[in-house]
């Protein structure tokens, strides 16, 4: 096993936020997956890709901060910057497509 | 035991954040129409994100550097997105909620309403 | 006002440094020459020139004056403050049962000259309660309003853009 730094001087209430916070953000994440796969239009499902990916950041957020690893936060800023060029592309293609 | 205090600030901006997150997603599901749905995703994605990296800066300091250039990103591109979005849906003619009251783009641009 | 020196009037030198300072600041986070972090520094480099190829950056045209960094601060703060305003508006909104919604688009006008100043007030508009810019068509703003107080012209103009026109006037002109 890689050794993994754990953030140990945490004291036991922030962990319980902490968590609570990545139940919530993942509850989120569903609330906007429904969406995405309900539609009914192509740009329901753009906005609700949108939120998918920005609530994904705050996922890779509480994870880097569970493993201790900064690299992470290189990861959500890609990721930020993939979702943004991902939906003004399918914007654009949606305008061009009629 | 300052230190205990940030963390603890930390974890609740963290949570307050997940919770503005999971507002929006409510709002997702809620909202009548496309362009209210982008309305309550981006507002709220856009808070809640600035809410939790601005928690995770307290609990972990070294990375402040990074995850203002994250926020700074954030606050410039969402609102950006959604708009980009928003004139998309309206030019390619969605459906609006009947809820809807007046439309002046459409009336300008000469579609029906 | 008088004639004020912009940093627009400069653009033309802005890309290539702004673009060397952007890899600076990234190889500066990450403290490593390694292939892998100059490679992502390049890319997104470009792509952030690539997005910012009018010449259209929140520095390149800001008034290089007190008064407009002052202003500056100002907006910062407004809008920080509206997008937490905005934020409970739609809780209030969505964890109502009944939803109360109102909505329409809306159009509004802005005296604002500048295109950064333009664009900065469209995406202000879009966090702020309520109000999402939907199209921009020169001194015209098209803005979606999930409750539309007024689909006057004027009285929706003072409601939406007046409180973040007042710091981008002397920001941008």
């Amino acid at each position: 096993m890689v050794d993994v730094p754990v953030v140990t001087s945490v004291a036991a209430p922030v962990m319980l936020l902490v968590s609570l916070a990545a139940i919530l953000a993942g509850v989120a994440f569903l609330l906007a997956l429904w969406r995405f796969l309900q539609g009914p239009t192509a740009a329901d499902r753009v906005v609700a890709f949108d939120v998918l990916t920005i609530v994904s950041i705050t996922g890779i957020l509480l994870t880097a901060l569970a493993e201790g690893r900064g690299i992470y936060l290189d990861v959500a800023l890609i990721y930020g910057l993939l979702s943004f060029l991902g939906v003004i592309v399918v914007a654009r293609h949606l305008e061009g497509g009629l | 035991m300052i230190a205990a205090l940030l963390d603890l600030l930390g974890a609740l901006l963290l949570l307050v954040g997940s919770v503005f997150m999971l507002l929006g997603g409510l709002g997702l599901v809620r909202m009548p129409d496309v362009f209210n749905r982008i309305q309550a995703g981006t507002k709220t994605t856009t808070l809640g994100t600035l809410l939790t990296l601005s928690g995770v800066g307290l609990l972990q300091p070294d990375w402040a550097l990074k995850l203002l250039l994250i926020g700074l990103f954030i606050l410039f591109t969402n609102p950006l997105s959604a708009q980009v979005l928003a004139r998309a849906a309206h030019r390619i003619g969605l459906r609006k909620t009947p809820l809807t009251r007046v439309d002046r783009l459409a009336e300008d641009t000469g579609e029906d309403a | 006002m008088g004639s004020v020196t912009t940093l627009h009037e400069l653009s033309g030198l802005t890309m290539v440094p702004l673009l060397a300072i952007l890899l600076l600041f990234w190889v500066a986070l990450n403290a490593s020459l390694s292939w892998q972090v100059l490679s992502v520094g390049i890319t997104v480099s470009l792509l952030i020139g690539w997005l910012f190829r009018r010449g259209l950056s929140p520095l390149t045209e800001l008034r290089a004056t007190p008064a407009s960094y002052r202003a500056g601060l100002g907006f910062v703060w407004h809008f920080l403050r509206e997008l937490v305003r905005s934020n409970l508006n739609l809780a209030r909104v969505v964890l109502s049962p009944d939803l109360p919604v109102n909505p329409g688009i809306v159009k509004v006008r802005t005296r604002l000259q500048s295109p950064m100043g333009r664009l900065l007030l469209a995406n202000a508009i879009t966090l702020t309660p309520g109000t999402l810019t939907v199209e921009l068509q020169d001194e015209w703003l098209y803005v979606h309003w999930v409750q539309v107080e007024s689909a006057d012209i004027d009285a929706a103009t003072a409601r939406i853009v007046a409180g973040f026109e007042r710091y981008l006037e002397v920001m941008y002109g």
